[in-house]
């Protein structure tokens, strides 16, 4: 068992390798330290000792660095500190370096909330690891805390013995009132954090030591304190180094000065490590073994936006994707505006209707319309969606969920949304649901929507949430030519004959398998027709209010939406069939059952996983999955939606494992959920 | 845009074989007829020719067109018309709908459709009535009236569809109304000539829940006294035997004056491609009832770049200075490593 060091107060005055002018008081802090605890063991790792290299440029691995099978770390400080970015930097070295993670980003509505207070505090969970990772993590093991804010509000999530960076500068009194301490007590000095293992490190005063001679000015130079504490933990971690200077380059390239002071910055937390005897909190993470290809770091929104352009390519059909800004959908509505070398049309609409009412346009004309909105928005667009289920053409609307109802928690998870996908449309007006599961796997769910659009006219439901947009995963890069082809054509000719034995088109004679009517777009001669809202007679499409009529073409389009069953792949099922507990999971709960569920097979127990990217309808063998295994239980991000489903439908005694937290299920939670169910 | 390889179209080739629902008498009528025997002249395909209406009345309009149409959801024709027109800047739209159609439940996305600009024909029938539900105020029905709704009187400050159009930055803006198809096809033919949103405001006769709310202005034997015909280039004039006319007062609004008066000379210019929209404005806001002179005709038609063209404008250079998107591409646009 490795043994952290411990110290006393200890002062280096060090100009650093790299020849930057920093000269600072470094005052490191070590406290309640006993043997092998406190900041040496790291979630359920095994903690072994590795031999020492050569320190390089690239800081892989230095003398004394513990390898560790995957490390938690929690980026928190106020919305003005840059943690987004921080994380993000942390992540895309990691990610350059070959590990497997998932980030979890973690910020208020506000877009500044009150300096220093607790609701201002963002934060931003990684997990990086040596094997193959599903989710961002628990209980981080790190947590780098830029204010007292960010302590106060993020200390409950550290693990037992964890370790906190503190950017000792800001626990002044006035920010320790603004985090709600009471007078005189300051976490840092007090002993009350004696359980973790504490670095102070007066990141502000060295930030701006750094720049002093860059001729930045100290409060510019503040803002750049979260590259030191970049600097500091990728020095920790051994991350690559160039990467990320580099990336300041390129980023900040307009503004010479601010290249400077977040590299100043980022070099002197670097140094910081190396200099003020931080080596026994020194670790390595090696490399995942991954399967071997082409890799990149990809959040869920970046990721569906390419599923979409990818559906538009495979296809050949244009797109056209109409949007109005919303958290956290707008980043789509970003991402496809820079694709119009794709042949992607964007609109920025008046509003959520509007945008949605563009879409349907623009199929009606033979492209493939997109709307892209979160839960309010898709509250707005029921009407329009209303529209072109009865118009029988296809859309496909995008649903990044978040806590609700109204308002909600604008920048927070939640997967509630799932009966309005189902019913949120006046009279009986089904539609294909398809549910992202990762971040990376939003691409093939984007794909799939679009395919089912196109294929079955109809409009189709795409579920992902603010956990899947914003977090990152790495993703290996498909081959293209292995991606679906979708094979779409438009009609050209008559259908029919009239009384008078004319040719004539009907726009609702249907394709007998897929019940898909014709797509006859404007331009083509001969085709000239109407479509509308106003129920209309089978085959023909004209205005028809006959009883019969109407019940026919409910039914029809429930079972246009039926027959799709036949058309998708069967639940994907890990575990065996005879387990003694099914764990059913729809949407990003996948990546904390995957980890429950392998965590609960190593304690031995026998749990199969059913994870379902189709809602409406179900894979075809869905009923028997749920009857083969005594007990289901459905973990969900609302209070059971899937549950009310899965019970309608099979008439199975599924049990809802509700979280309405505004955060994804932990690993930890589901497992012992599943350790409850097999008492 | 007319194209010389266009066949040749009579009414019938425009006329749908759906039969017209609408009550006996109503003004719908003629304006249906006035756009059946105008197409023709206009030199455009059936085929490239969309009718797209949200709800109401006036909303079954494009059954009847042997085109391609859309009845689509009530306010929402302008929106589902810029959609089209930015996928498919090679049709000819027209949007339809009527005074609550356009101006309560979607005057959002008409005023937005027409700062934008987009390639839309917007015919807005105005009866100044909720016929469809049966006769409740609409948005532009005058204060005081009574309806189903209000028993005792309209509280609500009417718009005027005219100064609404011109405040939304409205390239075209012009009036015409359901008894004259000549005016009506003059007004609609240069509509399609504009590149760009056009707006044409057309009062029409709801005989059954509003009867004769404009025949104080529209009736044949009131026209000379009651319509001002604007005329680009030419003074404001008007009357029985063309006596009165409009100027400008030294306030900035318009006003009603004897030729006799002011001479040929004081009276205003009518300017319809003037810049500023201001004096078009002004005459807007003349009648404030479709009881009082009223000006008809082209109010403002200005050229302005159109959106769906801007749109596609955007694409093609944004295509030619990086050429044709490339999946492979694409999937390699961040930051890449190699696992092996
Ligand atoms: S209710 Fe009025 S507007 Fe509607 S069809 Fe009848 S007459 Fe025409």
């Amino acid at each position: 068992m490795f043994q952290c060091r411990v110290s006393g107060e200890s002062t280096h005055v060090a100009p650093n390798k790299d020849g930057l002018s920093f000269v600072g008081v470094a005052l490191v802090t070590l406290r309640g330290l006993t043997s092998n605890r406190a900041g040496c063991q790291v979630g359920q790792t095994v903690i072994h000792e590795i031999e020492g290299t050569d320190v390089t440029d690239t800081a892989s691995v230095s003398s004394g660095a513990t390898s560790l099978d995957h490390i938690i770390i929690r980026f928190a400080g106020d919305s003005g500190d840059g943690m987004q970015l921080t994380g993000d930097r942390f992540t895309s070295a990691s990610a350059m370096f070959g590990n497997d993670l998932a980030t979890l980003p973690d910020f208020p509505a506000e877009i500044r909330a009150p300096a220093g207070t607790l609701a201002g505090v963002s934060a931003f969970q990684v997990q990086i690891s040596d094997h193959d990772i599903t989710t961002p993590g628990d209980a981080p093991s790190i947590l780098v805390c830029m204010n007292p804010a960010a302590l106060a509000s993020e200390l409950h999530r550290l693990e037992d013995g964890g370790t906190i960076i503190a950017n000792e500068d800001t626990f002044d009194e006035r920010n320790l009132a603004k985090a709600g301490y009471l007078d005189g007590v300051n976490p840092l000095a007090d002993g009350s954090l004696d359980n973790y293992t504490l670095i102070k490190v007066p990141m502000t005063t060295i930030t701006k030591r750094a720049c002093a001679d860059l001729g930045v000015k100290p409060r510019d130079a503040d803002r750049s304190k979260n590259f030191f504490a970049l600097g500091l933990v990728s020095w920790m971690y051994s991350r690559p180094v160039d990467t990320t200077l580099d990336w300041i380059k390129a980023k900040f390239a307009k503004n010479e000065l601010v290249v400077a002071a977040n590299t100043a910055a980022f070099k002197a937390g670097h140094a910081f490590g190396e200099t003020a005897e931080l080596s026994g909190h020194r670790a390595e993470i090696r490399s995942a073994s991954l399967e071997p290809g082409t890799y990149t770091n990809i959040n869920g929104n970046t990721a569906l936006s390419w599923g979409l352009v990818a559906g538009s390519q495979l296809s050949g059909i244009p797109m056209f994707l109409g949007s109005y800004p919303i958290t956290p959908a707008s980043d789509i509505l970003h991402e496809l505006s820079t694709k119009k070398h794709f042949g992607i049309r964007t609109l920025q609409a008046e509003d959520e209707i509007a945008a949605v009412s563009a879409a349907v346009g623009a199929s009606f004309g033979g492209h493939i319309g997109v709307t892209t909105t979160s839960g309010p928005g898709v509250a707005l667009k029921g009407e329009a969606i209303g529209l072109a289920l009865s118009l029988e053409l296809p859309l496909v609307v995008i649903d990044i969920q978040r806590g609700g109802p109204s308002t909600g928690l604008p920048t927070k998870t939640e997967a509630a949304d799932l009966m309005m996908a189902m019913y949120g449309r006046h009279g009986e007006s089904p539609m294909p649901i398809v549910a992202a599961y990762s971040s990376a796997q939003c691409f093939d769910a984007a794909i799939e929507a679009v395919r089912i659009a196109l294929k079955y006219r109809t409009p189709v439901m795409l579920l992902s949430d603010g956990y899947l947009a914003n977090g990152t995963e790495p993703w290996k890069l498909p081959d293209v030519a292995s991606l679906p082809s979708i094979e779409i054509e438009f009609a050209t000719a008559p259908n029919a004959k009239n009384d008078d034995g004319e040719d004539v088109f009907w726009p609702y004679l249907r394709d007998p398998v897929t019940l898909a009517r014709p797509w006859a777009i404007p331009g083509t001669p001969g085709l000239e027709h109407r479509v509308g809202g106003i129920e209309k007679q089978d085959g023909t499409g004209n205005i028809s209010y006959d009883p019969d009529n109407h019940a026919h073409m409910v039914q029809i389009r429930a079972d246009k939406v039926a027959v799709i069953a036949d058309d998708i792949p069967l639940t994907m099922v890990d575990g065996p069939d005879d387990a003694d507990l099914l764990v059913l999971g729809w949407g990003s709960t996948w990546g904390a059952i995957t980890s429950a569920v392998r965590r609960a097979r190593a304690a031995g127990h026998s749990v199969t996983h059913a994870h379902l990217t189709h809602l409406n309808p179900f894979p075809k063998d869905l009923g028997d999955v749920l009857r083969r295994y005594p007990k289901v239980i459905v973990p969900e991000m609302n209070l059971g939606q899937l549950t009310k489903l899965v019970r309608a439908e099979f008439l199975v005694d599924a049990q809802p494992v509700a979280k309405v937290k505004g955060q994804p299920f932990t690993a930890a939670e589901v497992f012992d959920v599943i350790e409850g169910a097999l008492q | 845009m007319s194209d010389i390889t266009v066949p040749e179209t009579t009414k019938a080739d425009w006329t749908s074989d759906q039969e017209p629902r609408w009550c006996p008498g109503c003004g719908d009528y003629s304006i249906l007829t006035a756009v059946q025997t105008l197409m023709p002249e206009l030199g455009v395909r059936r085929e490239n020719t969309v009718f797209i209406s949200g709800i109401g009345c006036a909303a079954r309009f494009p059954y009847y067109m042997d085109t391609y149409g859309m009845h689509s959801i009530h306010g929402r024709a302008p929106a589902v018309s810029t959609g089209l027109a930015v996928a498919r800047p090679d049709l000819d739209v027209w949007v339809i709908g009527g005074d609550g159609d356009m101006l309560s439940i979607g005057g959002n996305h008409l005023i937005h459709a027409l700062r934008r600009n987009v390639n839309i024909k917007i015919l807005l029938f105005n009866n100044q009535i909720y016929g469809l539900t049966k006769g409740q105020y609409s948005p532009t029905s005058e204060q005081g009236k009574i309806t189903k709704s209000t028993p005792v009187g309209s509280l609500d400050m009417p718009f005027n569809p005219i100064s609404l159009a011109l405040g939304a930055e409205a390239t075209f803006v012009a009036r015409t109304h359901d008894m004259d198809r000549k005016h009506m096809q003059e007004m609609f033919r240069r509509a399609h000539a504009h590149q760009g949103a056009a707006i044409v405001e057309i009062y029409q006769n709801c005989n059954v829940f509003n009867d004769g709310a404009f025949h104080k202005i529209t009736k044949r034997d009131n026209r000379d006294a009651m319509l001002i015909n604007l005329s680009h280039g030419e003074p404001i004039r008007f009357g029985i035997d063309n006596e009165r006319g409009l100027a400008m007062s030294t306030s900035g609004s318009i006003e009603i004056v004897d030729v006799d008066d002011v001479g040929e000379a004081g009276l205003l210019v009518h300017d319809e491609a003037a810049p500023d929209p201001a004096v078009a404005f002004a005459i807007s806001r003349l009648a404030t009832a479709p009881t009082m002179p009223t000006p008809v005709g082209v109010f403002r038609s200005v050229e302005r770049p159109e959106y769906a063209a801007e749109v596609n404008r955007q694409v093609a250079e944004v295509t030619a200075a990086k050429g044709a998107g490339n999946l492979e591409d694409l999937l390699r646009s961040q930051p890449t490593w190699e696992v092996s």
